[in-house]
């Protein structure tokens, strides 16, 4: 039976959160130099958006964006029912750049690990950051966000959904129990 | 969509929407050939064997190339170098690589319908990488691919198919490509090299080349299939190339931003003047580049279905 989802983030409280990560990637960084953002494909990309627009407001300064389609990078890739690849679009050069990797949910840590293979493979980076919004915990390999706009210790048998208005049509993080 | 074939061995079985999936899919790997690392991890520990009992250059290479992008293991054979010239028959090689476990061969032969017998003997997926006079289908998604990628579109396009289509895998593969979508196409060339079927097809014969490119948004010269005696079905070279051969004249005929394809080897001053192959309307090295991203997205579909 699945029960009654429980809200974690409103769309006040993701707003919020969403302008606390972006000042503390300012903070964290110093500023702005040489920072970029990339998304990870879906809601990582608009999260993304949405961070570089808040630091826009903030310092006044358009960081650069990327949008980054882990697929190709995935260890489980012939376990997919439906490995669809979709574009990249990397339009900067990445090394001695700090990438802002931005996802909206960690769990295992492997959509991270890929993220990073792919991102290696296209130069060297000076660092890369990790930015989600939900870290969900049950990691499977040690990584760790450096920035998580909420944790919560979801159990197996929870799931997180992060709904977002520009693909979901409401902004709000759910809770679902099976 | 999903991809639910074992095997590629013409475009006739594909529907358009498993030819719209496989451009789309190549669009994704078309970048990774412009990055420093042209290398992805997709197809690590997968093993590719290419099969080649014609000579081939641009097909063996860029399937090479296409599965160690990905990662994949790659080994040739080519006939001159097999057991074939010990008299092995296909269907012992096949079995002897089969006990191999390659995940992928990619089968060029001189008979039509290689592939196919090659795909019921073994459980490795099977890709036609041309089959005599019968099918070249990676060929005609590169060609629609470059189409889709130098006009915006594939609908609404009057395809001009210039040269001996009678022996022409391209041609066959091109046209069952292209009837999918909602494109016009003229193919013209000596009526010794164009086949009596070939207007049930839904293609409109013509023999004078000037009215054949005339407005056209795709010009596609063939060769002369000398291997499949295409020489015999015409009075002689010099006076095929006076007629059917490509000036420069016959592309002022055509649309403004029309493309000239050819899917090599060239003869040049054959079926295509020098100064048209490597003029601005030519989009002859595009198609190589895009064979190998094109290439890719079949090895990845291939190697990934549960069929």
């Amino acid at each position: 039976m699945i029960e009654k989802p429980v809200q974690l983030l409103d769309r006040k409280a993701l707003e919020r959160t969403i302008a606390r990560i972006a000042h503390e990637i300012l903070e964290r960084n110093k500023g702005s130099e040489n920072l970029c953002l990339i998304g990870i494909r879906t809601r990582g990309v608009h999260l993304a958006n949405r961070i570089r627009s808040k630091i826009k407001d903030i310092e006044n300064i358009e960081l650069a964006l990327g949008i980054l389609d882990i697929t190709m990078y995935r260890d489980d890739i012939f376990k997919l029912k439906l490995p669809e690849i979709r574009k990249t679009d990397i339009p900067f050069d990445v090394n001695n750049m700090t990438i802002i990797l931005i996802d909206d949910v960690m769990h295992t840590g492997r959509t991270t690990r890929a993220a990073i293979d792919a991102l290696m493979d296209m130069g060297r980076p000076r660092k890369i950051q990790l930015a989600v919004l939900v870290d969900r915990g049950s990691r499977e390999l040690p990584i760790h966000p450096d920035y998580a706009g909420i944790k919560y210790n979801a159990t197996p048998e929870e799931d997180i959904l992060v709904k977002l208005k520009e693909v979901d049509g409401k902004d709000e993080v759910i809770v679902m129990r099976a | 969509m999903n991809w639910t074939k074992k095997d590629l061995l013409g475009i006739r079985e594909l529907s358009k929407e498993e030819i719209l999936l496989i451009l789309d899919t190549a669009e994704s790997f078309k970048d990774i050939s412009k990055r420093e690392v042209k290398k992805v991890p997709t197809l690590r520990g997968k093993t590719v064997i290419t099969l080649f009992y014609e000579p081939s250059t641009r097909t063996r290479v860029s399937f090479e190339i296409a599965a160690k992008r990905l990662s994949a293991d790659t080994i040739n054979v080519s006939a001159n170098t097999s057991s074939y010239v010990k008299g092995e028959t296909l269907k012992d090689t096949a079995k002897n690589l089969e006990s191999m476990q390659p995940d992928v061969i990619v089968i060029r032969h001189e008979m039509p319908g290689a592939p196919h017998m090659l795909s019921k003997i073994v459980n490795s997926s099977v890709i036609n990488g041309g089959d005599g006079a019968h099918e070249h289908p990676t060929q005609a998604l590169l060609d629609m691919f470059t189409m889709r990628e130098k006009k915006g579109r594939i609908d609404g396009l009057k395809i001009a198919i210039i040269g001996d289509i009678a022996h022409s895998r391209v041609a066959r593969s091109n046209i069952f490509a292209l009837k999918n979508f909602d494109t016009e196409i003229i193919c013209c060339g000596p009526p010794t090299m164009i086949p009596p079927y070939l207007e049930d097809l839904g293609v409109r014969v013509e023999y004078n080349i000037n009215k054949a490119v005339k407005n056209a948004d795709v010009i596609m010269m063939l060769r002369i299939q000398k291997e499949r005696g295409g020489v015999s079905y015409i009075p002689s070279i010099n006076e095929y190339s006076t007629i059917y051969g490509l000036k420069q004249d016959h592309v002022k005929k055509a649309k403004n931003d029309v493309i000239i394809m050819h899917p090599g080897p060239m003869n040049r001053g054959v079926e295509i003047t020098g100064e048209v192959a490597d003029g601005p309307y030519s989009v002859i090295l595009d198609q190589v580049e895009n064979g190998v991203a094109v290439r890719m997205a079949v090895l990845f579909l291939l190697t990934g279905s549960e069929a």
